[in-house]
């Protein structure tokens, strides 16, 4: 029957090795998820108890009781070190154990700031008998820390928890880890990406990009054209992000050192934008007469640039990242070429025939807008193939191709001194038979040819889950855990991690982890967590 | 002509856009979106009249025909009509209590079920020759549901919920409708595996329900295998002590084998239990010394067990007892045996075996040594009074089978030729080959299922009648109940609606149209059903 049981008999060793991990007790350092840079852990323990089990700020440290971003830390990861807790906990059980105070202490209070493209995420945390000193740069390296510390701590048989002795040393192999959701193909209710935020702290990720509209619809809401999502959103009341809900995503991304960048992709996949902004889109001609069907941004009128500005300086001031996407991939000229008013503009301007010269004048504008706005720029790698004069603080998306093609990309884009983002082989939304991640993990970034400078200007990668075919019912099972795959390629060092079998039970365990802290994270292959999904 | 006014809206909106997906060539083009007139019906009934006569339902509710043989002592029937009351009006919503006009001249106050034979099987379990039609009429002053059993009037139900729609102000109407109603295969199963990955109570009762919404009938319980035995064995509690991922977190009780039973029986559905040997058993070894063969490695025991060992008498003597239980655990008629994918290395490996294959007479055919051990084994079935499903191979090897065995055709993907060979040596057979819904893809992979024909192999008439239906199938190698759900459905309603309607329902558009509003249909009643194609529900799944 299951004609896959083909492919289990040769598969039962990692099984048994697995099992024999576990029953050794993997719940050493290795449980760390994504694996940091130094690591030296030992066989001595140290029992812990919630009832006597603190966090406090170290005297030196520059942060200080008061802190939200840490305060609130160290509640949220108090209940994830003790899952099982609960306040009647302490009356069962009198409590005479040793104390255990995890000491925390930054070198700056940036308490109430956002991360940004240049936040240190080091830090460094050492694990004695009754104490653990945490200390990092920043409180987003703070958090990073507290997220191992919670990995580090594990329970034996009877419930008991424990914490081996342990000196770590980390910070992320690359600066840019992001996770792209798409809202526009399916509307992801705001408790969706907040849980998705839950579960990218847990794999260390820092950059939440926000495919916010597109072709299907228009979710956002805007307070400067709020015609945009009256008419272009699926629903105009119950399927939109009201200001107060972009701001709380904001602020829980925040708290969990995590990036919001939001694109508003454009000239091309606008498509809902039309719908409540009349004359923004190219009419398509058939024939000499408009045929009722519209195409990407019209480049040709005053009007749209107008109107871009406007809502750049909204979207600048609504989301404090200093980075916009302004998309640019995919545009399709068969619309403009009907066109004959964009026709005659092309004459006046001199492109010729050249419709990229059309494209690559437009984006000029729109970067130009985003740089006004002291904003830096992100952009499909459309943008560059066929436009390589743009701004050099410009950011280069790359999205499309075979590693040979990505590697070659790679090599023009630096070598032209571009900083680079690299998404292509982390299409994770594109599903397959079997243990995919296998393929997200083996990706080496910098295999390319070029300089170590080159190298420099790569500043990270994400993984995009683009969402024709995902919705609030599918999104954190096909995301999780095969994101955090590629979250270890991107925090640690690939040398030491470059074993994929290796791997496997560790991620086995992460993901056994996220399911037990209510991330219904699908299964790498047969087996069983200890505390199962309690969903359905 | 039916026109659903909410989906109209609904499918409106739903844009096209592809996106960055450079790797992808979409076989198919995306199927163009514009409401169904036939609604949001799934699967679709065999014979449908409607008009847009709309009726607004006030003062709604579902009672017993004064006729009908089943009456307010039948639990069946009475859960039914409060589930459905709670799907199509919500819980706790006092629908029309507050309002004191009378009902109007297009107003629908009531859904009469007439279950019209003497005998309405109310306390009884379904099986494969349960009578399924229903006949439904939606006529002022209130619509009638008739049918010969209890389960046909289930499946009229649940096409009655889903007439229903509701306008701009959230009114529910449905419009007038006759429907003659019937399935075209007897057979229509899901079959999960709680062996690769222990599945929560929760979950199985939750894709029974969602079975009911799409008149599935059959819950194939492929309850163990290599990996775990959570089966809860009375007679020997040994096999899932040991044998199960935990002895008890993951295991199955009596108490829950129960709960699964009545719940399914509740909703039409047959629990057909899969004990599969004298392969995929490295889990029962655990708990049942000497019932796995000792591997050799040379002269000596290797210390790893192969298939079950079929040279000793206590093997059989074992499972005598064991099936015995499950004959009374399970009331089905039916139970599967798998026989599937037996390998021969260990028991060659055996020199023990390799005396009694000679002692036998067998050569070094270790199909025959199969089939001895099959053959025992459906012996010993046959004395439990049940009858017998086998997959595919034990028929392919030749064991000697009763008449009335199903043999489950699971080799192959779309290729049918096995079913005119089973079909042609007189059994009965159910398909499964083009429905591994574990197998996942890029994209639409729906519609793949959606187009298979059961009956395409060449065969007299005679042949095909002995086709009764056909199992989707999600193995669990990588599905538990993180992702189950979402995965399963709705996929396998592709299957569903080619099990139930006409052979000549096969316009894909439609399909898509239907399916889709279905899909929403699934969310908007708590199931993670996921979504076919860029586009929103009304209610989006709460469930986060």
């Amino acid at each position: 029957m299951s004609a896959v049981s083909s492919g289990q008999q040769t598969r039962p060793m990692y099984y048994l090795l697995l099992l024999m991990i576990l029953q050794l007790g993997l719940h050493t350092a290795e449980g760390v998820w994504p694996l940091p840079q130094t690591l030296i852990s030992s066989t001595e323990r140290f029992p812990l108890s919630p009832q006597a089990f603190y966090f406090g700020y170290g005297r030196q440290s520059a942060a200080q009781q008061g802190c939200s971003v840490l305060d609130e830390a160290f509640k949220r990861y108090f209940s994830l070190i003790f899952p099982d807790y609960t306040s009647a906990y302490g009356i069962l059980r009198f409590s005479t154990d040793k104390p255990f105070t995890v000491e925390v202490s930054v070198d700056r209070a940036d308490c109430d700031g956002y991360p940004d493209e240049n936040s240190s995420e080091r830090y460094n945390m050492s694990v004695f008998a009754g104490r653990a000193s945490l200390k990092a740069e920043t409180v987003w390296g703070a958090l990073r820390g507290l997220e191992t510390l919670s990995q580090l701590v594990y329970q034996d048989d009877f419930g008991s928890y424990f914490v081996n002795k342990t000196d770590i040393e980390d910070f992320p192999r690359f600066q840019f880890r992001g996770i792209l959701l798409d809202t526009s193909r399916h509307y992801l209710p705001v408790q969706a990406i907040l849980k998705t935020l839950d579960a990218m702290a847990y794999s260390k990720f820092n950059v939440f990009h926000w495919h916010i509209v597109d072709d299907p619809s228009f979710p956002y809401q805007s307070r400067t054209f709020p015609m945009l999502s009256s008419k272009g959103a699926f629903h105009p009341m119950t399927h939109i992000y009201t200001q107060s809900d972009v701001r709380r995503v904001i602020s829980y991304a925040r708290m969990r050192g995590i990036r919001v960048l939001p694109e508003f992709d454009s000239p091309g996949h606008t498509k809902s934008w039309g719908q409540g902004q009349p004359d923004l889109l190219t009419p398509c001609y058939k024939g000499g007469i408009p045929s009722g069907t519209f195409g990407p941004v019209n480049p040709a009128l005053p009007s749209t640039y107008q109107f871009m500005a406007a809502l750049f300086k909204e979207v600048s001031s609504v989301f404090p990242d200093s980075y916009i996407h302004l998309g640019g991939d995919e545009v399709d000229f068969s619309c403009w070429k009907s066109n004959p008013y964009v026709r005659a503009f092309m004459q006046k301007m001199g492109f010729g025939s050249d419709f990229t010269k059309l494209e690559a004048f437009y984006m000029e504008k729109i970067v130009n807008i985003t740089s006004a706005l002291n904003k830096t720029s992100i952009v499909w790698q459309d943008v560059f193939d066929y436009h390589e004069r743009i701004p050099k603080d410009t950011v280069l998306h790359i999205w499309k191709g075979t590693p040979a093609s990505y590697h070659d990309e790679l090599s023009r884009m630096t070598k032209a001194g571009m900083r680079v983002v690299l998404a292509a082989p982390w299409y994770i939304n594109h599903i397959s038979y079997g243990q995919d991640w296998r393929n997200y993990y083996t990706v080496q970034p910098l295999n390319f040819s070029g300089t170590e400078e080159q190298k420099k200007l790569v500043i990270g990668g994400e993984v995009c889950m683009w969402g024709e075919y995902v919705d609030a019912t599918n999104l954190t099972p096909r995301l999780w855990p095969r994101a955090s795959a590629a979250a270890e390629r991107l925090w640690s060092d690939e040398k030491q991690t470059s074993n994929v079998d290796k791997a496997f039970p560790r991620l086995q365990d992460f993901r056994c982890k996220l399911v037990r802290r209510g991330i219904q994270a699908e299964p790498l292959y047969v087996g069983h967590c200890k505390q199962e999904y309690q969903g359905v | 002509m039916l026109v659903l006014l909410k989906f109209v809206v609904l499918l409106l909106a739903l844009g096209s856009g592809q996106a960055r997906q450079p790797h992808v060539v979409v076989e198919d083009a995306e199927p163009v979106f514009e409401p169904s007139k036939f609604g949001s019906l799934w699967p679709l009934p065999q014979k449908l009249k409607s008009t847009q006569d709309a009726f607004k339902l006030t003062s709604f509710r579902i009672v017993d025909a004064k006729d009908s043989s089943a009456g307010p002592s039948c639990n069946i029937l009475q859960n039914a009509y409060r589930r459905y009351y709670e799907y199509m009006f919500g819980a706790g919503q006092k629908q029309g209590v507050f309002k004191l006009r009378r009902s109007g001249p297009s107003d629908l106050t009531g859904l009469q079920v007439w279950i019209t034979s003497a005998d309405s099987e109310c306390d009884g379990y379904p099986s494969v020759k349960s009578d399924e039609s229903y006949e439904l009429s939606v006529i002022q002053p209130f619509a009638v549901l008739k049918a010969p059993k209890v389960w046909g009037a289930l499946h009229g139900l649940e096409t009655f919920s889903q007439l229903v729609y509701e306008d701009e102000y959230g009114a529910k109407s449905v419009n007038a409708t006759i429907i003659t109603d019937f399935p075209r295969f007897k057979h229509r199963g899901i079959l999960l595996d709680t062996s690769r990955h222990f599945l929560p109570i929760k979950v199985i009762l939750a894709n029974l329900e969602t079975m009911a919404m799409n008149k599935f009938n059959v819950f194939h319980w492929h309850i163990v295998d290599d990996q775990s035995f959570p089966y809860l064995s009375r007679t020997f509690p040994q096999l899932s002590q040991q044998g199960s991922y935990h002895p008890y977190t993951h295991v199955y009780t009596p108490a829950d084998v129960k709960m699964v039973i009545e719940f399914a029986r509740l909703r039409g559905i047959r629990v057909v239990p899969e004990f599969d040997t004298p392969g995929h058993t490295q889990s029962w070894g655990k708990g049942q010394p000497d019932l796995l063969t000792p591997c050799y490695s040379g002269p000596k025991p290797s210390g790893a067990f192969g298939p079950v060992n079929p040279i000793l008498n206590t093997t059989y003597d074992f499972m005598t007892q064991f099936f015995k239980e499950i004959s009374t655990v399970f009331p089905d008629g039916y139970v599967h045996l798998g026989g599937d994918e037996v390998d021969f290395t260990c028991w060659k490996s055996n020199p023990d075996i390799q005396r009694f294959m000679d002692a036998q007479g067998f050569g070094q055919d270790y199909s025959k040594l199969e089939s001895f051990y099959i053959q025992k084994l459906l012996d010993i079935v046959t004395t439990t009074k049940k009858g017998y499903m086998i997959w595919q191979e034990v028929f392919d090897n030749g064991v000697k089978l009763k008449p009335d065995t199903v043999v489950h055709v699971w080799i192959g993907g779309g290729s049918n030729e096995e079913m005119g060979k089973v079909t042609a040596a007189g059994y009965t057979t159910i398909l499964s080959a083009p429905w591994y819904l574990d197998y996942i893809s890029y994209a639409q992979d729906w519609q793949k299922y959606y187009k298979v024909e059961p009956l395409n192999f060449n065969g007299t008439e005679k042949q095909k009648a002995l086709v009764i239906g056909g199992e989707a199938c999600l193995w669990g190698e990588y599905v538990d109940a993180t992702n189950l759900t979402p995965r399963l459905w709705p996929r396998a309603s592709a299957v569903g609606e080619r099990l139930w309607s006409s052979k000549d329902v096969t316009d894909i558009n439609d399909a898509f149209n239907r399916l889709s509003a279905h899909r929403c249909r699934m969310v908007e009643r708590g199931i993670p059903a996921e979504p076919l194609f860029s586009s929103y529900c009304q209610r989006e799944y709460k469930g986060i």
